[in-house]
């Protein structure tokens, strides 16, 4: 049983008392709210007769349904309009922060917590969405919820929960240049499963992980989930008190100074247990691909679609429905497979540094003919910042569109999404089968500026080759 | 069809026992863009979410889907194999396996908040090994139509003429059995508990 890591300390933290069967009453000290998994819960605490405990520890925002076109009201569809306009009434009626559209703090949910100063170490954060393990990146407990769950946080400001196992995943090293925080995270999904982080939470921690700025952090926390792991989280250090100095709703004067004291006292001593670890290196890391319909289906550029016989044979039913459903055949490079949509964005990859890798890729060059490109930035901070650097015009004029903040193709709840069998290289998280919006569209995996790459080349193409770190790779014959 | 028969109640109180036939869906890693893809997420209510479950697997299948097939019509129990219910948090997705009849789920395992969206609900995931998890499938698709009985307090399931033992944690069982599933209650009714923990967080006091 682990002790002594920041999870246990921020766990005691927040424990207000054991319930019968076992569970922990947990107190959540940060609240998000969003359009899609909170209108029945406020339904639910209608029919209850009751109120929101503390309105000032919840925050909502929306991103999930919003068009990226036009965003003006009413929506063209009147579900996404009922809504926005049920979670700002609800917001209304229980005195709750709405972050709107056009209120310049709108975002995707896990961008702007961040961005706001809203997130904080030591905090344990709830939302009713998987990737919310992204704010662990500020060394926060922070967890994904379902409805009834966030009907109860409305209520009490606390939920029932199971203390998890912590494993610690140390990675040293550096990551090449033209490799990425979400190569290494695809890295990790790959060699332990996505089944792999059950009943865990997942530590990153190791030389590379303390070089990983707070915008890489985020990226690699947002996809624990997709490994199995509830949360994952990265101790706070100086790179993280630097981030959020300064934002809107961080500490101020002499509370900053505590504030510092107190974070830095919540990170896993060097005495500290855990339940697991695992170690990787950094440097043998290449740009990542996912090949098939789950996120721990990825590979190298560099690599080939595995075969059945490289195949764990408990893997090859699901090897098996993925080759049939991408058609893509085992023993085939994936570099070069042709893509029809990139997508640029999503609470894993939408952050200003994301567009700058992406930009770096794209600045000078054209999307290929036939190919739809699309950015949406993460926020309307991202956005504004991005576009006061100019990224706007690099994309638009290498031919990508330039779109509005929201969720957008991540996962298709708004008018963005792939058609019939289309293929698309997404800097998303998920290439569930139908998670772009057509149940038979494909999606592949991969770092903002592989994604950059694929649309001014048409095809998966290693980065690298394009940004000339590694030579191009002449066919022989 | 299911919209002929009687509609039956959402799970109420305690939970003891669940009775009735078993539909298989076979698979590892079925993930919750499957069982309620995210177009069915546009709405304020779960109600109406049933015809959601499996939509796109079951258009693909044209009718051939275990959700579709007559003789799986009013099964309430669903047997299924590893990480059942990975990626999204969406609670739409048990909504919509339990508005279509499910009342309990049998795995090899549960991806976690999939899980306890289901506790959430009043719907055990009770589990299983891969071996007992296979032959306990294989059983059901020759006998559709044979009711199975399912009783948590010993966690086993009664049928296709043996007993098949089956694991639920302490924990689920208790709160199952004794209704209190449902935790609101139990959160509010610590109201000093959760005033006291909020005045020795830091960061909800200045950071003093």
């Amino acid at each position: 049983m682990s002790a002594g890591t920041l999870y246990d300390k921020v766990w005691d933290r927040h424990r207000v008392a054991e319930l019968p069967g076992g569970s922990t009453q947990l107190f959540i000290g940060l609240h998000l709210i969003h359009e899609v998994t909170s209108p029945q819960a406020f339904a639910a605490l209608r029919d209850l007769g009751l109120g929101v405990r503390h309105p000032e520890r919840t925050v909502a925002t929306v991103d999930h349904i919003v068009p990226t076109t036009s965003q003006a009201r009413p929506f063209a569809d009147p579900l996404a309009e009922e809504m926005l306009a049920t979670l700002e009434r609800n917001c209304a009626e229980h005195a709750i922060t709405l972050h709107g559209l056009g209120s310049g703090r709108q975002g995707i949910v896990h961008v702007i917590a961040p961005e706001l100063g809203l997130t904080q170490p030591g905090m344990t954060v709830a939302c009713g969405d998987s990737h919310t393990s992204t704010h662990g990146a500020f060394g926060a407990i922070a967890f994904g919820i379902g409805t009834s769950q966030v009907r109860d946080v409305l209520a009490s400001q606390s939920l029932a929960m199971n203390k998890l196992k912590v494993r610690r995943i140390l990675v040293e090293g550096r990551l090449q240049p033209g490799v990425f925080a979400k190569d290494l995270v695809l890295h990790i999904i790959r060699s332990l499963g996505v089944k792999g982080g059950v009943g865990y939470a997942y530590e990153f921690a190791g030389s590379c992980i303390e070089a990983l700025s707070m915008e890489e952090r985020m990226t690699l926390c947002n996809m624990a989930i997709e490994g199995g792991a509830r949360c994952g989280y990265v101790n706070p250090d100086a790179t993280t008190f630097a981030y959020i100095q300064g934002r809107p709703f961080a500490p101020e004067g002499e509370a900053w100074d505590r504030a510092v004291a107190w974070w830095s006292s919540l990170a896993s001593g060097a005495d500290a247990v855990f339940d697991d670890e695992v170690v990787f290196e950094a440097g043998t890391i290449a740009p990542t691909v996912t090949w098939g319909i789950t996120p721990g289906q990825g590979i190298g550029v560099d690599e080939s679609v595995p075969s059945l016989a490289d195949t764990p044979v408990d893997e090859r039913p699901l090897a098996e429905e993925a080759y049939r459903y991408m058609d893509l055949q085992p023993g085939m490079p994936i570099a070069g497979v042709p893509v029809d949509v990139c997508f640029i964005g999503s609470c894993t990859n939408g952050r200003l540094s994301d567009l700058q890798a992406a930009a770096a890729v794209a600045r000078g060059r054209q999307v290929a003919p036939g190919l739809k490109a699309f950015v949406v930035p993460g926020s309307e901070q991202v956005a504004a910042a991005a576009e006061a650097e100019g990224l706007d015009a690099v994309f638009t004029a290498a031919g990508f569109e330039w779109r509005e903040p929201g969720c957008s193709m991540c996962l298709a709840m708004n008018p963005d999404r792939l058609e019939g069998r289309q293929i698309s290289a997404s800097s998303s998280n998920r290439n569930f089968k139908g998670r772009q919006g057509s149940a038979s569209g494909r999606t592949l995996l991969m770092s903002p500026a592989m994604v950059a790459a694929a649309a001014v080349t048409g095809r998966v193409s290693d980065v690298r080759e394009l940004l000339a770190l590694v030579p191009l790779q002449v066919p022989v014959g | 069809m299911s919209s002929s028969l009687p509609p039956r109640p959402f799970p109420a109180g305690p939970i003891a026992s669940i009775t009735g036939t078993a539909v298989v869906v076979r698979g590892d890693d079925i993930d919750t863009d499957r069982i309620i893809p995210a177009r069915f997420l546009k709405c304020v209510s779960f109600e109406g979410l049933a015809e959601g479950a499996f939509a796109d697997d079951r258009t693909e299948l044209a009718g051939a889907h275990p959700f579709d097939r007559a003789e799986h019509q009013g099964a309430s129990l669903l047997l299924v194999n590893r990480n059942f219910g990975c990626g999204s948090s969406r609670e739409h997705a048990p909504q919509a396996l339990m508005r279509w009849g499910i009342r309990a789920l049998v795995g090899e395992s549960f991806a976690e908040i999939f899980y306890g969206n289901c506790l959430a609900l009043g719907l055990p995931c009770l589990t299983a090994g891969h071996d007992t998890m296979r032959a306990l499938q294989e059983a059901a698709l020759a006998a559709p139509t044979e009711p199975l009985s399912l009783t948590l307090a010993e966690a086993s399931l009664e049928g296709y003429g043996q007993r098949w033992p089956l694991e639920l944690p302490a924990g689920p069982l208790q709160m199952l059995t004794t209704g209190q599933w449902d935790a609101t209650g139990q959160l509010l009714s610590h109201h000093a508990e959760l005033s006291r923990t909020l005045a020795a967080l830091p960061y909800a006091n200045g950071f003093h």
